[in-house]
Parts: C-alpha cells; structure tokens; sequence
C-alpha cells in the first residue's frame, strides 16, 4: 500500500518540466528564475495560489542553504543518538525540509509558529543556531533550553515550540492568533501538525472557534503519509486533509517544492493578516526516517518505498537541479555551500558534545516566573532545593 | 439546573453567613455585605479596568452573564472582545487561552465547573504549568483558569468532586481554594495580576452568600498574598486547618466546642500551592493537636499531605495525640439526599474528632 502523498507526488520528475526563463546577467548566471508548480488543489476557495513562481538567486540561495542545514543538522542528531549522546526522543525532520523553509520564506518577522514534536528544524529556521539546537538535544548548557527541555520543547522569539503532546499545539496555536488579533497587529500564527495529530478531537474544537471568530490561524498538516507506523489511510477516513476544516478553507501544496510552499503561504498569510479568517493548508511531504530514533521505519513501508522518494523527489535534490539548471548558481557555488555548512554543523555538534550540563541547581531554577514556594521539596525532606530564577520570562 | 438547585440553598447558606459574622469579628455593624459572587465579580470587574490584557473566555460568560453569574455585567461593560462566549468545547478553548498566554495576553478562563476541566486538564499541565521550566525561564504563562469546584447539591458523582489535590499536586502551578467574599475578591486579584498559570478553586455552594467586607477589601488596592494562610479564629488547644467551605464547617465546630470550653484555632489556608506551612507548624506548636478537614477525596489529599509534612517537621514533636484528617468519603458522590449528606464531612464530625483527639466525653 503506498499511501496517499507519495502516489500524489511520485509522478514528479525531480527536474523542472517547465523553465519558463530566467533573467541572465552578463556572466550568464541568472539573478532571477520562474518555475511552474504542480497544481494546488483548493477547498472552498475560489481563487489559488499562483503556479508560475519565481525566485532571486539570493532567496534560491538562501532557501537551499536552511534546507541543507536542516539536513545535515539532522544527520548529526541521528548519530548523536546512535552514540548514545542524544537520549530519549528524536524525530528527524529529513524528508521535510522544504514544508518549513518554504513556509518561512513567506512569513514576516511578526508571524509566529508553533509545531509539533518535530521540531528541530523549525527552531532554527526561527534564529536558533545549530549549536543552540544540537547542544539542546544533547542536554547541554549552551542548548536553547539550556538542556531542560530537550528535542520537543525548544523556542525563541515568535516560535512557541515545540510540543510533545499530539496536537496540544494546535489549540494553542490558535491562542497565539487570538493574541495578535486583539493586540491588533496584522501577525499571524502558523500551527503545524502532522496527518497522525489531525484526527485529534482538539484540532476540530479550534477549526471551529477559529473560524467563528476570524482568527488569523494557519493550520498546517503536514502530511508525511504516515502518523508513527499507521499510514494515514489506515488512520482517517478522509486522507483529503486540506479538505478536513469543512467550513474552513483548504489549499493542497506539494510539500517536496521549496517554492510551491512559499507561494502557497504568501497567499495564505495575505489570506489569514488581511481578516478572511483561517485556512487549512495539507503539505505533502514524506519522512526517511522512522518516527522516532528507535523506530527502523521499515516494518509499515517497504525499502523501495523510501528510495523511491529519494531519487524522484527529495526537496533538497530536486532544488539544486532547478538552481543550477536555470543558472542561478552553478556546481561548484552549492558545493561550496555544502562544504560550509557541513563545517558548521561538524563544528556545532562537536561544541556540542563536549558542552557541559547546567549546574545541578538549575535544577530548581524557572519553576516560576515569580517564585513564592520558601523552598522547594527535594527527593528527601532532609535538604530542599532552592528556587532561582534565570530565564528572561517574556510575559511579565 | 445546578444552577437553580444551588440557588434555592441560598437562604439557608445565609443564614450560616449570619452566625459566622457574628463571631469572626466585632466591628460588624460597620462592615459592608457582599456575597461570594460580587466579590469574584468586581475582583474581574477591577483588574479589566486596570488592565486591558485582561479578557475573560468560557462557556456562558458573555451574554447569559455567566452559568453561576459571576461575571454578570462585563459583557455589557466590556463587550465582545474582552467577555469571549465559547462553544461546549472544553479542551479547545482551554489550550486557546493558554497560547493567548503564552503569547502576552492574561486571560481568566472559566469552565463551567471544574467537573469539565478533566476535558482541559492536559492544557492546564502540560501547555500552562510547565511551558516556563521547559523554556529554561523563558515563556512564562500568565493565565486563570477559575470555576466552581466540590461537593455541590445533588447533582450526583460527575458533578461534585474536588479537584483541589489534583492541581496541587503540580509544580508549575498556584492553587488558591478561597473561602469568604474578602478572600475572593483579594485572591483573585493577585491571580490574575500573577505572572504564572493559576487554578482558582471556587465554591459554588458559596457563590450566593454574603460575607462582611472590610473598606479595605472594598478598595481597588485590595489584593491578598497568595501562598499565606489565615487564622480565622485564634485558639489554644486544637488546630483545625481546613479550605474553602470546610473553612465553615471547622467554624461552626470551632463555636460549639466554645461553649465546652475547648478552644480550637481555625486555619484558612486560602492557597493551597505553595501551601502555608509554617503557619500550620506555629499553630501546632501551639495546640499540640492537629485535624486537617477538608471536602475532597482522603487519598492522596490535601489532608494528606498536610499531615505527611508535619510527619517529616520538627512539629511532629509537638503532637500529643497522632494528627488526623476528615474527608470525603472515599466514594462517588451519591444523589439520593441522606447518602449525599453522609458523604462529606459535618461540623458534627469535627467536634466529635476533635473531642476524640483530646479525649473529652
């Protein structure tokens, strides 16, 4: 059984069918180029995103380099578990990388996202460096939780996690959207889940209060065909999930095409910032690894299966071929690329592994923002621990 | 319907109010009446107005003026954005107004009873309590989640249970249980003024009684400390220590063993997380005896640990007879009237401890 996603998208040539043409300087490299994307599928819009997009060489660039990054960041995971460093959960992004950078593209710097449990990617495509991510899965000081949240639970400015809770971070999302709603900004709030987390009564509840109140909410399913070993056909009896809103309006987006994504959420984002309420947007994408580092992934899908979305439609692949065939950088510039970020990443994870923990008393730090327990219990009544306080605690 | 059965009890709630009045306190005639429910109300009412941040979202609080009234008014005062009418979907627009929140917003969010915050429970842990600690200090989460909580009137097993040890069981949380108009008004102030996730714990079986309030507690200045107990009647040889409408029943048996001579000292903790301990240690100090009542189940309890933290003190020392907890029956709340009464604590089954405790016929 193949699911749905990789039968929509497994007909895509990784090549550009269609170079609509470039605008080509004077060393024949393009500063600019248009590309045609698979069709969206709508629900309850009239009108859809454009499918001719086109791209700078800085913006192809730069989403390139988030994507490989996010690749090799996750790479680097993936053996920091292997080794043992790295314990409990981890769920690699691999696969996926084009749903977050083509989303972020579109994003302003007052938008605000929230996803799911996996959510490595997505923290530092928010402005967390690969240190501050790799030292986090490893439980160290220079984490961006400083080690106490560990692979879930990771946030910066506009970015709220990070959720191990299956789909507990779509109603919040929703309070994220409500909050810039009534402080008037025209921000919006992206809340991903998966095609597993989309089939939670919670995610329902806030379609409809969304809806209802005009909430400038985005909700993402990233549908990587498979919510842990369950496909998604064995798990809902609708796999339409941009359909599944109902009353809300829905966009189908390829979710292996960088640049399909950011014109879908350039339209959704304009969508959502100017009152027209919430949408519900399905990327369709697919995850190499397993659900977790303890799972092979291969007892529910085939070895065939995973190849043959590595060779017909990695994001990461299939955008360099763009990039370079159209001129807009060639070999030798990405490969450079490569070997930059392979460099930093090698150079973070290395920082990371050798980075210290927190001192054992944080480990009664940031309980609460004002404390007022006189001391808080210990193990043992002997000797309590101290309540300190070192966070920045941004609602005060 | 619960709402209409508690109501028609109100009379008879009062006229407990009268008799605790008349002995907490003598400067009576002065002081101004305010039932549980205008205290809670104007404690909403003031903090709205001191702050726009503030908004209140919940099942009925807008134009039905709120399931229990307690937030009559605001929606005519405020309107549609600051008083959010939501659908019967608990779950939802709990994990809404966590990410308000966490988002900068102080939202106050009401459930119906606490009975249907089981359906929240998971934002009210996992999304509110802990967010700060896991964002190493980071995403604080300014929210109230407040409602009736308890042993109601028959209303049967789903809608009568407290839900105080669940809540403070959570490091991350601030659990307040009020008793009295002037505890409301000044502890819900201090929640929603607080910079961390709240449980607020009200009565519903208290809503329509009138408490006195003092000028002070009338001002817009009034905020009480949360996490400090209160003495509600200073006593030498038993301590009863007791929340929200225990507080009651721990007075009523505190003014009938009077008239034997025994003195109890009644401790209102008012704040169950952090609890106030130390007050509880000076009184036990003092009295060498010590019953804990509360209306919750008895495992694992309030009562529980209360006793469990004396066990560990040095206070321990100072106990004459072993420490013992009244509760709830550790059954489901039946309906049927005689059962329902049997299964929660008395004033009666407090003085009949008390005088088993100190060994008074």
């Amino acid at each position: 059984m193949l699911p749905s996603c990789v039968r929509a998208v497994s007909k895509q040539s990784a090549i550009p069918k269609k170079y609509l043409g470039g605008i080509l300087s004077k060393n024949n490299y393009a500063s600019e180029a248009t590309f045609e994307t698979k069709p969206y599928k709508l629900h309850k819009l009239e009108e859809s995103p454009s499918t001719t997009v086109t791209v700078s060489k800085e913006d192809a660039i730069d989403m390139y380099t988030k994507m490989h990054t996010i690749r090799r960041m996750e790479t680097s995971a993936g053996n920091l578990y292997k080794e043992k460093i790295i314990r409990g959960f981890c769920h690699l992004y691999s696969g996926q990388e084009a749903v977050a950078v083509g989303i972020k593209a579109a994003l302003r710097p007052h938008d605000a996202v929230i996803t799911a449990y996996r959510a490595h990617g997505w923290t530092h495509l928010m402005g967390v460096s690969p240190l501050g991510v790799l030292a986090e899965l490893c439980g160290r000081k220079e984490g961006c939780a400083k080690g106490k949240g560990g692979s879930m639970h990771m946030y910066c400015e506009n970015f709220y996690g990070g959720n191990g809770i299956v789909g507990a971070q779509v109603p919040l999302g929703v309070g994220i959207a409500l909050a810039a709603q009534y402080k008037g900004t025209d921000g919006v709030c992206i809340a991903l889940y998966g095609d597993g987390a989309a089939n939670q009564g919670q995610v329902f509840e806030v379609y409809n209060m969304a809806k209802l109140w005009n909430i400038p909410c985005i909700f993402v399913c990233e549908n990587n065909g498979y919510g842990m070993g369950t496909s998604a056909e064995r798990a809902a009896a609708c796999t339409n999930y941009y359909s599944r809103g109902d009353y809300v309006p829905g966009i189908w987006v390829d979710g292996m095409d960088v640049l399909a994504v950011r014109e879908c959420f350039r339209y959704a984002v304009n969508y959502a910032a100017s009152g027209k309420g919430p949408l519900v947007i399905e990327a369709a994408t697919y995850r190499y690894s397993g659900h977790s580092m303890s799972d092979p992934g291969t007892s529910y899908r085939t070895r065939d299966e995973i190849q043959e979305v590595r060779q017909t439609r990695d994001p990461i692949t299939s955008f360099k071929e763009k990039i370079i065939q159209t001129n807009l950088a060639t070999a030798e510039e990405i490969k450079k690329i490569d070997g930059e970020i392979r460099t930093q990443v090698d150079e973070a994870t290395k920082q990371a592994k050798t980075d210290s923990e927190i001192p054992m008393e944080e480990l009664s730090a940031d309980i609460y923002s004002v404390n007022l327990e006189q001391q808080i219990r210990n193990v043992d009544p002997f000797t309590s621990l101290v309540h300190k306080r070192i966070g920045a605690a941004v609602n005060m | 319907m619960a709402t209409i059965k508690s109501l028609s009890l109100l009379g008879q709630l009062n006229k407990l109010s009268y008799v605790n009045r008349h002995f907490s306190t003598t400067k009576l005639t002065a002081a101004k009446q305010m039932t549980v429910r205008d205290s809670l109300n104007s404690a909403m009412d003031e903090e709205m107005e001191r702050d726009d941040k503030v908004f209140i979202m919940g099942e009925e609080v807008a134009q039905y003026d709120g399931a229990y009234k307690v937030t009559r008014g605001l929606w005519k005062k405020y309107g549609d954005k600051r008083v959010i009418d939501t659908p019967i979907t608990e779950m939802g627009f709990a994990g809404i107004a966590t990410g308000a929140a966490m988002a900068g917003l102080r939202p106050i969010c009401e459930f119906m009873t606490f009975n249907f915050a089981m359906q929240a429970i998971d934002h009210i842990i996992n999304s509110a309590a802990k967010t700060f600690y896991m964002s190493a200090g980071r995403v604080n989460v300014p929210i109230v989640f407040r409602g009736p909580n308890g042993a109601a009137s028959g209303v049967a097993a789903q809608h009568s249970q407290c839900f105080a040890a669940w809540y403070t069981h959570v490091p991350g949380l601030k659990v307040i249980s009020p008793y009295n108009s002037e505890d409301c008004k000044g502890l819900l102030k201090a929640a929603i003024r607080d910079p961390d996730p709240v449980v607020f714990l009200e009565n519903e079986l208290l809503y329509g009684v009138q408490y006195p309030m003092s000028d002070e507690a009338l001002s817009k200045d009034f905020v009480l400390p949360i996490g400090k107990a209160k003495i509600e009647k200073p006593g030498k040889h038993i301590t009863l220590v007791a929340h929200s409408k225990a507080v009651e029943l721990c007075l009523e048996a505190a003014k009938e063993l009077s008239g034997k001579g025994i003195e109890a000292e009644v401790i209102n903790l008012r704040t169950l997380r952090p609890l106030d301990v130390d007050t509880i240690a000076k009184s036990v100090s003092k009295t060498n005896h010590l019953i804990s009542v509360e209306q919750g189940w008895p495992s694992c309890g309030i009562g529980a640990e209360i006793l469990a933290r004396i066990m560990e003190s040095e206070t321990f020392f100072h106990l004459d007879q072993p420490a013992i907890r009244l509760t709830g029956a550790d059954v489901p709340m039946p309906y049927a009237k005689s059962l329902e009464a049997a299964a929660i604590p008395v004033a009666k089954d407090i003085v009949e401890a008390v005088k088993k405790l100190l060994k008074v016929k």
